[in-house]
């Protein structure tokens, strides 16, 4: 074989060209350098705290900055039972809205309305249910309270888990929508044909197939209401101690980051990052799933057409 | 026999209601909030609300002035920093579909985009904040600049990767430079959805709260030193929804409604843009 | 007066570890129309693409062997400058869409950064435009985008975007292939108007337009040139068999 004729002399314009790949590169290399940039920001100003501490910081149900003795046990039980509760209550929703949108209804005015409706939801800023939990909401739980008989704070667990399944609903329910019209309509009317009703369809075909997407869009949705800060900052009433039940008011690992950071120095300052870790290998773990069970649907379905 | 089917067909009925009911319920709040922030929040809403900077508690009166400008000179901050890099890496992943590199950097996107802000707030603070000894804007900037970059650099790549590629060879063969074909031909048949996507992020970035916090901080004066702390509508509404006064209260209402408006207001932008200009081939 | 515009030269091109062309030698003169034809995937695309350097814009592609356009190797030439001197014609019409069919036009100057005057520029447009037999349909919408134009328009269009650059060669690469019968053959008569002034070289499938355009022919099969010569000849009298088998419709 004949020499290869690819490497030939280079000129002005290939530097200019080499310039532009380079730049192009550089920045590719600039969002990793970022991410690994924040992991170990973090990872190097907690380390005061893990060793102080140790793994016992995880489960040790005292806070006390006076004392300078730090347990997150009841900021992961207070993000934990939040972000859990405002999931169960909005899974509910969202799925009837993927059904609805992803089936009964999937154009025309109605769902040009509900799905500029779920959009704007998802866009209005979070300080903004913040305020408006505060003022509305937190009246009416405080109501319910006294007449459950327990102490009516009105803030707390309840109240922010409630605010977190408003502020998810947009996000699980858009999945939700996107695979459900990915089922096949082949498998539907194979269903039909049989003499299936909607319903039948609906809870025999479409769902089942659908499943594994609905759950990675509920994924996604922990993984926002673990992280989502200020509404819960506002709703959850600031206590650093174990939450005795649904209504007490506590504190999730964002909520004391944000309550408490911005004064905090030391082996307080270095306690809060070390929140700040978790929570950011929590909520990394929980998005690589769901995407990775996206992306690979994603890949299936476009397999299945092509 | 007939009595099956009518029980079949009463089940589908009930659950087509049933969906139709928890829909329609699940927007329900949105329609609540929406009409609370207009209510309370034309009603403090006026010239001097909107042009004056804020009082002291006691004295009446006062507005937001610093904090609409201070948003719209981080939303700017935020941009200078964001848009090149996010636009060069989308770029970068459209040019390079497969490769480590690649893969990498989408993993890192992915990462980014789900990294809570307040987390990045921790970050920016002890970036910036930190080793300047003061809360400034410049830190706010760099926080909302991080979360900006994974939704520049997604609709970068989306957008370039479904420009044709007969459009780039055409270019080509033309004996245009490779740089000069992405900068001049590929890169204007994907502006409009480009910008779509850098006003979206915009969007999302104007209402974050939690990563100014500890970085951009708040300021109830009128601030235009990037390296001192600087005000925003979210920080405001949060300041004022937090404090024991009810004439404070309804500030924050007011300042919810104008950031609303700009959120929105964002958001439409965006989809007209993307409907409207749309690059044909 | 005859000139040889191009040469090749024991010329193969490769995908990877796939040879796509085997030892090819062609030549071709001044305004003359040759015909590359045979069965798809037997390489006549991948041929002109490496006229003109773009087979090597593909991960995988490498060539060996030489081409010679008026007696300059390619290979030794700054390919964008080589391309600046070749006009390509591609399969599917590709104005660039952001652009006002005058600026498709004068594309290749814009985009390359020569400067000329607005006069020249006008002149080069409507010259181009004239030679491409599009100006009168769009003399009056030059600034509309190129895009809302016809499918055979849009080729043309992109025809007089080439022939802008004053090419020393023209390579259409089945510029029919995505037209409806009625543009296929105002591009033919095209081709054959454009003969008085241009050399070009015609990849095409369509054993008629061949016979049609073409002053020479080539037929390709499997990466090897089978038969070269005058058109007329080949399709009369043609020397290999398997070139035979082709024009009878046996394969392809």
């Amino acid at each position: 074989m004949a020499a290869m004729k690819n490497d030939r002399p280079t000129s002005i314009v290939d530097k200019s060209e080499k310039r532009f790949t380079a730049c192009l590169a550089i920045s590719a290399i600039i969002i990793v350098v970022l991410l690994l940039a924040v992991f170990f920001t973090l990872l190097v100003t907690s380390i005061p705290a893990i060793k102080a501490f140790g793994i016992g910081f995880l489960y040790s149900k005292d806070w006390n900055p006076a004392l300078e003795k730090f347990g997150a046990l009841p900021f992961l039980v207070g993000t934990l039972l939040t972000s859990f509760l405002g999931l169960l209550l909005s899974i509910p929703f969202s799925i009837g809205i993927s059904v609805f949108l992803g089936e009964y209804c999937k154009e025309g005015p109605i769902s040009t309305f509900l799905r500029s409706a779920i959009e704007v939801l998802a866009g209005i800023p979070s300080v903004i249910y913040g305020l408006w939990g505060l003022f509305l909401l937190m009246p009416i739980i405080r109501s319910l309270e006294t007449m459950i008989g327990v102490a009516p704070h009105g803030v707390g667990i309840f109240t922010s888990a409630l605010i977190l399944a408003i502020m998810v609903i947009p996000f699980s329910a858009s999945i939700g929508r996107e695979v459900i019209t990915l089922v096949p309509s082949d498998l539907k009317e194979a269903a039909y044909s049989l003499g299936a009703t909607r319903f039948e369809v609906i809870k025999n075909v479409v769902i089942p197939y659908a499943r594994s997407g609905i759950i990675a869009g509920i994924l996604l949705a922990l993984g926002r209401a673990i992280g989502e800060t200020m509404a819960v900052t506002m709703l959850i009433g600031n206590s650093n101690f174990l939450p005795t039940s649904l209504f007490s008011p506590a504190n999730t690992m964002a909520s004391v980051i944000a309550n408490e950071f911005a004064e905090a120095t030391g082996t307080t300052a270095s306690s809060l990052i070390f929140v700040g870790l978790v929570l950011f290998l929590v909520t990394t773990l929980v998005n690589i799933v769901g995407n990775f069970i996206i992306k690979k649907i994603s890949i299936e379905s476009s397999r299945e057409v092509g | 026999m007939e009595g099956h089917v009518r029980g079949r067909i009463i089940k589908d009925t009930i659950f087509k209601s049933l969906v139709m009911c928890l829909s329609f319920v699940a927007i329900l709040p949105l329609l609540l909030i929406l009409y609370y922030i207009t209510k309370n929040g034309i009603a403090v809403i006026n010239w001097e609300f909107l042009t004056t900077l804020p009082r002291p508690i006691g004295e009446a009166g006062g507005g937001i002035y610093n904090a609409i400008v201070g948003t719209i000179q981080l939303i700017i901050l935020s941009s200078i920093f964001s848009i090149p890099v996010g636009i060069a890496a989308g770029i970068y992943l459209s040019e390079r579909k497969e490769g480590k590199l690649s893969e990498l950097v989408r993993l890192c996107v992915v990462v980014l985009q789900g990294t809570p802000s307040i987390v990045i707030g921790i970050v920016a603070y002890l970036w910036i904040v930190a080793p300047f000894q003061s809360f400034s804007a410049l830190s706010g900037g760099i926080a909302l600049s991080i979360m900006m970059l994974p939704v520049i650099i997604k609709t970068t790549e989306e957008t370039l990767k479904l420009i044709p590629y007969h459009l780039k060879e055409a270019s080509l063969a033309l004996g245009v430079p490779y740089h000069r074909t992405i900068l001049k031909v590929v890169l204007p048949a994907g502006l409009t959805n480009i910008l779509t996507g850098i006003l979206l992020s915009v969007a999302r970035i104007t209402g974050e709260t939690a990563p100014l916090l500890f970085t951009a901080f708040g300021n109830q004066f009128m601030n235009y030193n990037i390296f001192k702390p600087i005000d925003s509508l979210p920080y405001r509404i949060f300041y004022y929804a937090m404090s024991p006064y009810p004439e404070w209260h309804t500030f924050a209402w007011g300042a919810s409604f104008i950031l609303v408006v700009m959120v929105l207001g964002l958001n439409l932008t965006a989809r007209g843009l993307a409907s409207k200009w749309k690059v044909q081939f | 007066m005859e000139s040889t515009i191009l040469r090749v030269e024991g010329f193969s091109a490769f995908f990877g570890a796939h040879q796509i062309l085997k030892e090819v030698n062609l030549s071709t003169s001044n305004n003359l129309v040759t015909a590359l034809m045979g069965p798809s995937g037997c390489g006549k695309t991948t041929l002109i693409r490496c006229i003109n350097r773009m087979h090597e814009l593909i991960p995988g592609g490498k060539v060996s062997g030489n081409i010679f356009l008026k007696e300059k190797n390619v290979y030794e030439m700054e390919p964008i400058i080589l391309r600046r001197q070749i006009g390509m014609v591609f399969q599917k019409p590709n104005p660039f869409p952001t652009m006002s069919i005058y600026d498709n036009v004068i594309a290749g100057y814009k985009l390359n950064g020569i400067k000329r005057s607005k006069s020249d520029m006008d002149s080069i447009v409507e010259e181009s435009l004239k030679n491409a037999a599009l100006w009168n349909e769009v003399k009056d919408a030059l600034h509309r985008k190129g895009t809302f134009l016809s499918g055979g328009q849009q080729q043309r269009l992109c025809i007089a975007r080439a022939l802008a650059m004053n090419p020393e060669i023209l390579l259409l690469d089945e510029p029919t292939s995505a037209l409806d019968p009625r543009s296929t053959a105002q591009i033919e008569e095209l081709i054959v108007e454009l003969k008085k002034t241009t050399t070009m070289l015609l990849v095409t499938h369509n054993i008629a337009q061949a016979a049609r355009v073409s002053d020479y022919t080539a037929f390709i099969y499997l990466g090897e040139i089978i038969e070269f010569g005058p058109t007329d000849k080949m399709f009369t009298v043609p020397k290999d068999k398997r070139t035979e088998e082709y024009l009878t419709g046996k394969f392809g």
